[in-house]
């Protein structure tokens, strides 16, 4: 047994620097290899079977014609991916995922970094803005859809009143697809530019402040030493954001499912795969198919994220 | 009403302590001349019209849901805008509450977030000390598989997890609804990274005095520990609250489902123009715990969301 362990190259590559210094250590080997399985094990166990298991499963289901709580399936191979890039689907669904993720992460990047500045001012009260702007973020997107869909009420929303108050008709949010998109966009923004704004905050506090002063006593202004030291410095905050607001993006359901049940306009590569396998259509290989599709662009997103962390963004 | 009444003055009190140091004597200080017009307009133009800005556009959707929230249909359903209700009238939350089984919701909530909470938090420890302080082959590959878990998104797993949990009889259970999510992947990161900064001298005194894992565990590395498992579990209870793609889907009955869902089920009928002062107190049920709780714990929640995410 101790031979085993001491010569595996795994337990030499332990992550903590195991003590050395005892001699006999093969009972208490042993014992740990017990005691980590019994720690260890319930969570990994879980995460196998409803993390990874999952994985795998959607593959095979995806390579089924198969109507969810039916008992018979025929294997397609790969037809649903078929159907879905050469049908009129793929161009909207992607086309509506792209939009989406697209404008809510440079909105809510651009808009978080100006937040973000305007939390940095030597003044009193931003550490009450500070908490206020983050809250939406971990509010219930099912509440906050509410609350936002009654502003939009062409009817009775605050927004239309505004709108008669200048003379215009309010849009019909709901029922026009194009602009359901715009809305849902907006509420998704408002609900997470605060989180973009709490980690440029940060990276705002620790830029080095003697070459801010040196800038500045060299004559350049606000804003040349913004653009010309703080938004360089702050580049690898700004990738680090790209890349998790993307990903949370492609993942954005709830606000959709409850201002856009139909999904009329705003059927993303996520909310299409929830509507096919529990909408009207029960279709369950074929949402299967979109799910592997989004899965394959998190995963591309996630290898490059790794490829760049490694050299470009430093944390402890 | 008395869960309800200490959100709105607070907003409101906030925003007023930030007008009112106007040209506050002791920031422009260092300058020449303190009270001069120009700094006084710099200051508030730099300064504070951004951030009571940036506040406002927050606290005012919530603003209004709270007041709609004690408007009678007439007083919505009605061309001119009426800001202030009349009066604190909770005839909504008494028709949110008959429309629906909202207190069956509320407490299906409630349970769900503390059992899943519980065991998630339980659960992050134990793998996170078994990670970093017991000895085991292939450690660094289980960590791998950890890390990895942590970047697949919840949401392509829905169906094939729906098929499971549907196929051993947990639909329109709360287990159900539990089972899926309590393999924690976020948790066990964030702790180990924590242990992993604990200094070896404490272990190792209390090994000395012949304390096995599981008294190191509970009472060495956990009590040292308390803020960053206090960050893991106020992170759990508020995904856990929020969560809503999952038991929108493993639910289709009143009795078993949380409030997120059965807010849906309140949409579907109250989703007309008269209904809004419902639905708004509705979402008062489902906001206003996540906002207390935030409001006095917020800087762990912050912690733990904008670090948690660092995990590329």
């Amino acid at each position: 047994m101790t031979r085993q362990l001491t010569g595996s190259p795994a337990a030499t590559a332990q992550a903590v620097p195991a003590p050395q210094r005892r001699g006999r250590w093969s009972g208490r080997t042993r014992r740990d290899f017990f005691v980590f399985l019994a720690l260890a094990l319930p969570n990994l166990a879980l995460i196998a079977v409803f993390t990874y298991l999952p994985l795998i499963n959607n593959m095979y289901y995806s390579t089924l014609d198969w109507t969810l709580g039916s008992t018979s399936a025929t294997v397609v191979g790969i037809d649903n991916y078929v159907t879905f890039f050469t049908s009129s689907d793929a161009p909207q669904v992607l086309g509506t995922t792209l939009i989406f993720t697209v404008v809510t992460v440079g909105g809510s990047m651009a808009l978080g970094l100006l937040v973000a500045l305007a939390l940095n001012a030597k003044v009193r009260g931003t550490t009450f803005a500070r908490s206020a702007v983050f809250a939406p973020y971990v509010l219930s997107g099912v509440g906050v859809g509410l609350v936002w869909l009654f502003i939009f009420d062409p009817g009775y929303g605050v927004l239309s009143w505004l709108l008669r108050g200048i003379g215009q008709q309010s849009p019909q949010w709901i029922n026009d697809p194009q602009l359901s998109l715009v809305m849902v966009i907006i509420v998704y923004v408002w609900k997470n530019l605060g989180y973009c704004a709490v980690v440029y905050l940060a990276g705002l506090q620790s830029l080095p402040k003697d070459v801010m002063e040196a800038a500045s006593l060299d004559g350049a202004n606000g804003f040349r030493r913004f653009m010309s030291i703080s938004v360089p410095l702050l580049s690898p905050t700004t990738f680090f954001l790209l890349i998790t607001t993307m990903i949370s993006s492609l993942q954005a359901f709830d606000l959709i499912r409850i201002m856009t049940p139909l999904g009329n306009g705003t059927s993303t590569l996520i909310y299409e795969a929830y509507l096919q396998a529990f909408g009207a259509y029960n279709r369950a290989g074929y949402s299967a198919a979109i799910s592997v599709v989004l899965f394959a662009i998190l995963l591309i997103i996630t290898v490059l994220q790794l490829r760049f962390v490694e050299r470009k963004v430093h944390y402890s | 009403m008395s869960t309800l009444s200490p959100v709105s003055p607070n907003p409101a009190s906030g925003v007023g302590t930030l007008k009112t140091p106007d040209g506050g004597p002791e920031l422009p200080a260092r300058r020449d001349k303190p009270f001069s017009r120009a700094n006084l307009v710099q200051t508030l133009a730099g300064g504070y019209i951004p951030l009571i800005v940036a506040t406002l556009v927050v606290v005012l959707p919530l603003l209004w849901m709270l007041l709609s929230s004690f408007k009678q249909p007439g007083e919505i359903v009605t061309t001119d805008l009426k800001i202030l209700p009349q009066g604190l009238n909770l005839e909504n939350y008494h028709t949110a509450m008959t429309t629906v089984p909202f207190a069956r919701f509320f407490l299906n909530s409630l349970i769900v977030t503390v059992v899943g909470s519980t065991v998630k938090v339980i659960l992050a420890i134990l793998t996170a000390y078994a990670l970093v302080f017991v000895r085991f082959p292939f450690k660094n590959i289980i960590f791998v598989v950890i890390l990895v878990a942590l970047m697949v998104p919840p949401q392509v797993s829905i169906l094939p997890n729906y098929i499971l949990i549907a196929g051993i009889g947990g639909k329109n259970t709360l287990w159900g609804i539990i089972l899926p999510g309590l393999g924690t992947a976020f948790g066990t990161f964030l702790l180990r990274q924590h242990f992993k900064t604990l200094p070896g001298s404490i272990l190792e005194a209390a090994e000395i005095d012949g304390a096995g894992h599981w008294r190191r565990l509970w009472q060495v590395v956990v009590p040292v520990s308390l803020p960053s498992i206090a960050t893991v579990a106020l992170v759990t209870v508020v995904s856990e609250w929020n969560d809503y793609i999952w038991p929108l889907i493993i639910t289709d009955r009143p009795e078993t489902m949380t409030l997120p869902v059965g807010l849906t089920l309140l949409q579907n009928s109250e989703g007309n123009g008269a209904g809004w002062g419902i639905l708004m107190a509705g979402a008062v049920l489902v906001i206003i715990p996540i906002l207390l709780v935030f409001a006095a714990l917020q800087r762990y929640i912050v912690a733990g969301l904008t670090q948690g995410s660092v995990t590329g």
